[in-house]
């Protein structure tokens, strides 16, 4: 039998593990996506080799469709690993995760397809792809060029798995609901089927839009104090907060087409002060 | 004379990149050998996924030795003049040759050795590569479009020895990722390309290519269909694979009843999928795929996954577009007042009551014949409705299509879905033109609005510059003028439009904006028929007139004035015209009305008589358009100016004769002028 959910989760853990990673459990804030934690974007920055690997729920309030949707989550799970430098076998090794949760490459069309990576609001961009896998993006591969708008020097290779997709993928289902979550009987929708309703509803019509203009004018506020202080870390958590509480406003259909350029600016000028001072704080 | 084989071997090379590379790396090649001055054969680029290949024939041993002389100063000269010749020439004095006193440097260059030279371009190519966007990677310093992994160099049979930021060339590659993961050895380039077939890779795009076209088309004759050929997705797969196997899978005839054009293109562009068409040329619910590996089971598990794929994107393109039909058109433009057009010219709601009226004026005026008023405006407002939908919002590049079967589902008269649909084209030069007369009337109206709009407030192209497309707005106009034989006095219409959005968007007022609209079509329009064989020198004569802002009837003019100056007649009639003008701008003279006299010399009388005859004939026939008549007249000018220029002295010293024969040569010069500025024709 296919793997389950927690199972290719277990998989990747143990796959990563042997490759040397530590193995890191979620980041305990909301962000849009796992790049945004600090053990990818700090840790991409300075001289240091690290790998890691970790799950982390994703939020993207936008993508939230009431649960209706058999492919579409407004909260969802990246499996995320950074290889820092980026070993000459990084495809090669990834290639084993796949072989490792049961997808044998001479019988799947496996394919490294263009696609460039870049992320206004953390100032980063890189090189890579997005690897098919019989015509499904499975997972996001990239080599980071820039975070923060610092050059990365070693270069990290970053690999993003979308799980539900993939885990779709191997199991045969075409609706995310559907899902075997374990082996005992309980699904993906038996979890999460009714978080996706209640959070669709609150982040679509119910998130107080006042609380939340109010909520990002602190963060950055909050942000700006940490760098007073030369506190990187809690620095750069404040700008994640802000980033999440604009995807919010987003939802909420409150922020114009003019606006928008000036928040995802305004966030990326706080992710980057955070980076900045990660830098001058890793180099005495 | 041997062969020279250079792989350079990389991760996954982006397929829109491949042709360009192997183009620069034949190029970075012949450019480095030839400075070295290295002979060599034909040069053969080819390109996979994963690797840059190199195949020279007939390379020669090494360069020429160069014999090289130099003459140098005497030998009494001073030191530093001595000393100076022997830090160019690098030689000492005893090395110098002394002939009768004057010396010589001879420098031997003796020839490079082929291996060498390679060395040296193998290294230059790998640093210099211009890759459009290239990244670095681990913690080397050296720059490529993904990782560098390795350099294959052989000359002949022997490696040529390169290290490049720790990789070192040498005879190994690998093969197919999947099917042949270990290290294959190279013997040279006479072995290359079949050891690596073997291997389950084919090195050769070409080949690729037509091994996906023959393919696809052979899978879908099998199924008893007809491929929809696609050349752009023939060259995408072959750079995505490196051993190609076309696959046919299904999906659901349900999804049938999206547009055709939305499930083509969602194949296309998000799975790059070819479509195929049934006996009766529909649609067939049925999708070709190129898989890069002999899969185990045939590709059954490959074409099922792909059509799972491929049935979650077309079910998103189903939601979207039956929420789409739920929504009446008319509902959808209201929301476009919330969509800004731009900052200074409003929101797209605003466009469209700009364009709605210009589209009914165009008809009512009898400009755009054979429309119904009512169902331009109708169509005009309705046109950019589709922007707002969820399909649109999805895919961009359908804006209009969409429309157009929208406004078929809610039951629109057959010319306003159609207006719709096509009421963008032609985009740019070769798109096809429309002819209906309600899309032309919106068409049209749409262009000139844009190109109005953002000439009244100071937006116009400058050099490379052109960020809201204007240019192709006016080569639009001019096809849809030109197809439909639009008659229009553009001015006074550009006028109307410009002091009508002077008052809309409360902007200074610059004067000459209509007359900047009329040039910018003059200037696309000259592009536009250089194809055509018309010559720009005679559209800009013509447009010179100041007068001319009908395209139809001055591009029967061109012609015209075309076919004179190509005659005997046209060719002196322009000599002499040329002439007349010199002399009037040496004398700045501009005219004081003297005319006749008692003592008129015999050819002035003849000029004055051919003038008397030949301006109310010109002016008759350009009345008619009859423009060839118009340049008849003028031919008859051709031998009484002749004459007059070989028995008149215009410059005579009795001032009265000189006046009016200065006179008489402005009025020749603007008899001329009245069918086209001939000062601006070259020749």
């Amino acid at each position: 039998m296919s793997l389950s959910f927690q199972d290719l989760i277990l998989t990747l853990h143990r796959y990563w593990s042997d490759q040397g990673c530590v193995i890191l459990q979620p980041y305990d804030m909301e962000m849009g996506a796992g790049t945004f934690h600090p053990a990818t974007v700090l840790r991409a920055l300075g001289p240091d080799p690290w790998k890691c690997a970790y799950v982390q729920p994703c939020r993207r309030p936008t993508d939230g469709r009431y649960g209706e949707n058999p492919n579409r989550l407004g909260h969802y799970y990246q499996y995320q690993v950074v290889l820092k430098p980026s070993p000459p076998q990084m495809q090669d090794l990834y290639l084993g995760s796949l072989t490792a949760i049961g997808i044998d490459p001479l019988k799947h069309d496996i394919r490294f397809v263009e696609d460039d990576w870049e992320s206004p609001t953390l100032g980063a961009w890189g090189l890579g792809w997005e690897v098919w896998c019989d015509g499904m993006e499975v997972t996001q591969f990239t080599y980071f060029q820039q975070v923060g708008g610092f050059e990365c020097k070693p270069v990290s290779g970053e690999l993003t798995y979308g799980l539900e997709r993939l885990a779709m993928y191997i199991q045969g289902v075409d609706n995310v609901f559907d899902l075997r979550f374990n082996d005992a009987g309980v699904s993906y929708g038996d979890v999460f089927l009714e978080n996706e309703r209640e959070l669709s509803a609150y982040n679509f019509e119910v998130a107080n839009t006042e609380a939340l203009f109010d909520l990002f004018r602190k963060a950055a506020a909050e942000c700006e104090n940490c760098l007073e202080a030369k506190l990187p870390v809690p620095a750069y958590e404040q700008a994640i907060r802000a980033s999440h509480v604009f995807n919010m406003l987003q939802a909420r259909g409150v922020i114009s087409v003019a606006e928008r350029q000036a928040y995802i600016g305004r966030v990326r000028d706080l992710a980057k002060a955070a980076c900045a001072a990660w830098l001058e704080r890793a180099t005495p | 004379m041997t062969d020279f084989l250079l792989e350079l071997r990389s991760e996954e090379i982006p397929a829109r990149m491949q042709a360009k590379a192997r183009n620069d790396l034949a190029r970075l090649f012949a450019e480095c050998t030839s400075a070295a001055g290295l002979s060599t054969g034909a040069v053969d680029a080819h390109s996979t996924p994963r690797r840059l290949v190199l195949i020279v024939r007939d390379v020669a041993e090494s360069t020429k030795a160069a014999r090289e002389e130099l003459k140098g100063p005497r030998a009494n000269a001073p030191e530093q003049a001595l000393e100076g010749f022997l830090r160019k020439t690098g030689l000492k004095r005893e090395q110098l040759e002394d002939r009768d006193g004057v010396l010589f440097a001879v420098i031997e260059r003796p020839g490079k050795a082929a291996a060498d030279v390679l060395a040296e371009t193998v290294k230059r190519i790998v640093t210099d590569f211009p890759w459009p966007k290239s990244m670095r990677w681990g913690d080397g310093g050296l720059r490529w479009v993904r990782p560098l992994h390795g350099i294959v160099a052989i000359l002949g049979e022997d490696i040529i020895p390169v290290e490049i930021d720790g990789i070192a060339s040498s005879a190994t590659t690998f093969g197919h990722r999947f099917h042949h993961p270990g290290p294959i050895t190279i013997g040279g380039a006479h072995d290359y390309a079949e050891k690596l077939r073997a291997c389950h890779v084919i090195v050769d795009q070409d080949e690729r290519e037509r091994l996906i076209r023959e393919g696809a088309a052979a899978v879908a004759r099998e199924a008893g269909l007809a491929l929809i050929e696609d050349e752009g997705l023939v060259v995408e797969n072959a750079g995505l694979t490196e051993w190609p196997v076309p696959l046919i899978g299904r999906f659901d005839d349900d999804f049938l009843d999206v547009p055709r054009e939305v499930i083509v293109l969602t194949m296309r562009t998000n799975q790059k999928y070819f479509a195929c068409t049934n006996d009766e040329g529909l649609l067939a619910p049925a999708f070709i795929c190129v898989a890069n590996v002999d899969s185990k089971d045939g590709g059954k598990a490959i074409a099922q996954g792909n059509a799972r794929v491929l049935a979650a994107r077309l079910a998103d393109a189903r939601f979207f577009w039956e929420q789409d039909v739920k929504i009446p058109l008319e509902e959808q433009a209201r929301k476009l007042d919330g969509i800004v057009f731009h900052e200074k010219l409003g929101t797209v709601a605003d466009k469209v009551e700009r364009v709605a009226r210009l589209a009914r004026w165009l008809v009512e005026e009898g400009i755009v014949k054979g429309a119904k008023p009512d169902q331009v405006e109708r169509a005009a407002r309705l046109a950019k409705a589709d922007l707002v939908s969820g399909m649109v919002g999805e895919f961009p590049e359908l804006q209009g299509v969409i429309g157009g079967y929208l406004a078929e589902a809610q039951g629109e008269p057959k010319a306003v879905a159609e207006a719709i649909r096509d009421h963008y084209k032609p985009v740019g030069q070769g798109d096809e033109v429309p002819t209906a007369p309600v899309t032309v009337a919106v068409s049209l109206a749409d262009k000139l609005d844009t190109l109005l709009s953002f000439y009244t407030i100071g937006e116009v192209p400058t050099g490379s510059k052109d960020p809201f497309a204007l240019r192709r707005a006016a080569i639009g106009s001019i096809a849809l003028i030109l197809a439909n034989n639009i008659r229009v006095s553009l001015l006074p219409l550009f006028m109307a439009m410009f002091q009508e959005r002077v008052a809309a968007f409360q902007t200074g007022f610059m004067g000459n904006t209509p007359q900047g609209v009329l040039l910018l079509l003059a200037d696309r329009l000259k592009v536009q028929q250089r194809e055509a064989g018309v010559r720009h020198d005679l559209i800009d004569s013509v447009f010179a007139l100041g007068s001319e802002d009908d395209l139809i009837r001055l591009l029967a003019r061109v012609k015209a004035l075309q076919e004179f100056v190509g005659t005997e007649d046209g060719t002196n009639l322009l000599v002499a015209y040329k002439r007349a003008a010199n002399i009037l701008k040496k004398e700045k003279w501009e005219g004081t009305g003297a005319s006749g006299g008692s003592d008129l010399a015999a050819e002035e009388k003849a000029l004055i008589d051919a003038l008397d005859k030949a301006e109310p004939k010109a002016a008759a026939a350009i009345g008619k358009e009859d423009f060839t008549g118009a340049m008849a007249a003028l031919a008859f000018l051709r031998k009484p100016v002749d004459s007059f220029f070989d028995h008149v002295t215009v410059n005579d010293p009795d001032k009265a004769k000189r006046e009016r024969r200065l006179n008489l040569l402005l009025r020749f010069r603007d008899a001329v002028n009245a069918v086209a500025d001939f000062s601006r024709i070259e020749g």
